[in-house]
């Protein structure tokens, strides 16, 4: 079921009444790599089961260009999917999990080896191919599932945080894998995961979901430099959300306070005087001056390599997180400031909206 | 001390230490309850009053009339176990999953009524049974009713009469197995092979089938012993003297009729011989299956 743009439309799904995800309305275009991105629970492997048609939608439809295809079976659907646990039959080898799409689709016996030995070199399993998958490292694992998701050249290939199994150092590697594939074999996919740096670092457009409601769409840029909401905010890694009053405003620009600290930022929302706001500042993006900025003392240090992650508090007991290649001592009196187009000022009453 | 140490280890590495005596009372319950009693009676079968200590056995195979209860037990037990995992396996493999909601609910109700017949009892179900496929019960009233027959079939006091009855009460055993075998299958291998392109039965038989194979097996071994030594149902539903002389009755008769114990000792040894080749030649070919891990992986 090739396609040049997928549509969902509306999708809903209610788990016994209990919404899963609600009204997930996207275009992928063919190429893209779409990251759903989310805490746990947000929804996006709802929206994914919905796309391979393990779940059925509630409301809504999917549409592959002008074919509708909610209403078909996933075997039908002709997606690749990579489970998170990798789903690779236990009592088939390497070899005979990767051939299984194949002769699913009745193909002559030449064309299935042709093709099963391209997807094994392509995934360097050549030396496992005749191991079962429960002699094979986590890794290796994974590489079969790939394998086995691509192989029948599927016009979208799904990916349910397939790396969430990995050790830290196997997970970079795989991630860099991942976008390789992608980008050589010229697929469309879909991925989900909770992780926000590798949903950054692979995808062309975000999806960020939560409590099943679509946060913002788009680019790693904009949702790193402005995240739509500051639920969005927290989860691209603003550590620091401070609850914050407007007491001045120019144009888009305010100036935000509270006891002693006081900021100038940028809202990102229509905010007025007096409005208690949420303001979202990254840790990289606090900086330490010498004088005339938020006074605070360091607490915590972590040592983080290049840099330092440092917890401090003000004197009011507000906690700010930062990250500096300078090296404070912890009791030391420190001196903290942000650029304004840097600190984002959400309003609070924003709730679940998108 | 360095060497008793050293040795201690070793034996430890091996599996052998202190925890190895928490076996002892299970060992020594056993060894009273099973080996010597198993011993007692292979002895016994050995010690006929004339005929040598191969005697009883020769006796036994030499009568038709007691050799032919093998293959009259064989007849009822291995289509009767192979029906019950036969029937357990498509109703099972509608029930597992739904862990909640009205259709999970259904499903419980269902299994509690598959599974009623165990707590009957066999004297409970061949009562029943010969109240509804009795000649005058109302299965065949119902068949004279309809028209369909002209006479009574006759299903009790025969070969089906005891075949109903261990299927009744053999089938609950065998689903239960099946189920909790079928419920450790990983749901999302059936998944992923869907996205791969298989169809309901391609995913039945490919996927799951296999990776059940080896609990079917071993399933089929449990009700076939459960079925083999059957013996109310044969004498209160069957036909003890002709058609269902099952093996189980000729070594009563040995017993408490003629009061032959050697006999009845040697009879029960051949039934474990008959038994435990059958259970052979099944994890035999079982030994062929796959029989590793029934999940897609880590996680």
């Amino acid at each position: 079921m090739s396609f040049d743009k997928l549509r969902l439309d509306g999708v809903t799904r209610r788990f016994a009444g209990r919404p899963g995800l609600v009204d997930l309305t996207l275009t992928i275009e063919r190429g893209e790599f779409i990251a759903l991105l989310g805490p746990s629970g947000c929804g996006k492997s709802t929206a994914l089961n919905c796309l391979a048609g393990l779940l059925p939608l509630s409301v809504g439809s999917i549409w592959a260009d002008d074919t509708r295809l909610d209403t078909l079976p996933p075997e039908r659907r002709g997606f690749g999917m990579v489970f998170q646990n990798y789903a690779l039959f236990p009592h088939m080898s390497v070899r005979r999990n990767i051939a299984f799409g194949l002769q699913m689709r009745r193909l002559p016996r030449a064309e299935v080896r042709r093709r099963t030995d391209e997807a094994i070199t392509l995934v360097q399993l050549e030396e496992h191919a005749a191991k079962l998958p429960g002699q094979l490292s986590g890794g290796q694992q994974q590489r079969v599932a790939i394998a086995r998701a691509v192989v029948l050249e599927p016009a979208l290939v799904l990916m349910d945080e397939p790396l969430s199994n990995l050790d830290a150092k196997l997970r970079l590697e795989m991630r860099t894998e991942l976008r390789r594939l992608h980008q050589s074999l010229g697929l469309t996919t879909v991925y989900v995961t909770h992780d926000q740096e590798e949903a950054l670092s692979l995808a062309d457009r975000l999806v960020v979901l939560r409590d099943g409601r679509v946060q913002q769409i788009g680019t790693p840029e904009q949702l790193h430099t402005r995240p739509a909401n500051r639920h969005v905010a927290d989860f691209m890694g603003y550590r620091n959300l401070l609850p914050l009053t407007v007491t001045e405003k120019v144009g888009d620009r305010v100036v935000l306070a509270r006891g002693d600290l006081r900021l100038i930022g940028t809202a990102v929302a229509p905010v007025d005087l007096g409005d208690e706001v949420t303001v979202g500042i990254r840790p990289e993006d606090l900086r330490l001056v010498d004088a005339d900025a938020i006074p605070a003392t360091v607490e915590v240090v972590e040592y983080q390599g290049r840099e330092v992650a440092v917890e401090a508090r003000t004197a009011d007991g507000v906690r700010l997180h930062l990250r500096t290649p300078d090296r404070p001592a912890p009791g030391h009196k420190i001196h903290v400031a942000a650029d304004p187009d840097r600190v984002l000022a959400f309003p609070t009453d924003d709730g679940a909206g998108g | 001390m360095s060497g008793r140490t050293a040795l201690r280890h070793r034996l430890a590495e091996r599996g052998i230490d202190r925890q190895l005596l928490l076996l002892a009372p299970a060992a020594a319950f056993v060894a009273v309850l099973f080996i010597y009693p198993f011993l007692y009676g292979v002895g016994l079968s050995l010690q006929p009053a004339r005929g040598g200590p191969l005697g009883a056995y020769r006796q036994f195979f030499a009568d038709p009339y007691q050799r032919d209860t093998v293959l009259t037990t064989l007849g009822l037990a291995l289509p009767a176990a192979l029906l019950n995992v036969a029937a357990s396996v498509p109703i099972a493999y509608r029930m597992r999953g739904h862990r909640s909601g009205w259709r999970s609910r259904g499903k419980r109700l269902l299994t509690t009524v598959l599974v009623v017949p165990i707590t009957l009892g066999t004297v409970l179900t061949a009562q029943g049974l010969l109240n509804f496929l009795g000649p005058t019960g109302w299965f065949n009233r119902i068949l004279l009713a309809t028209g369909l027959v002209d006479a009574p079939l006759r299903l009790t006091n025969n070969y089906w009469g005891v075949f109903f009855s261990l299927v009744i009460t053999g089938f609950p055993f065998a689903f239960l197995l099946v189920l909790s075998y079928l419920s450790g299958i990983d749901p999302t291998l059936e998944r992923a092979a869907a996205t791969l392109g298989a169809g309901g039965a391609q995913r039945f038989r490919r996927i799951t089938l296999p990776l059940l194979a080896p609990g079917l097996a071993t399933t089929f071994c449990l009700t076939f012993v459960l079925a083999f030594s059957v013996f109310p149902s044969a004498v209160l539903v069957g036909d003890p003297a002709g058609q269902t002389r099952v093996i189980s009755i000729a070594a009563y008769d040995a017993a408490y009729v003629r009061y032959d114990y050697p006999m009845a000792a040697a009879i029960a040894v051949i039934m474990g011989v008959v038994e435990l080749a059958v259970i052979a030649a099944v994890l035999g070919w079982r030994s062929l299956l796959y029989t590793g891990s029934t999940s897609g992986g880590k996680g």
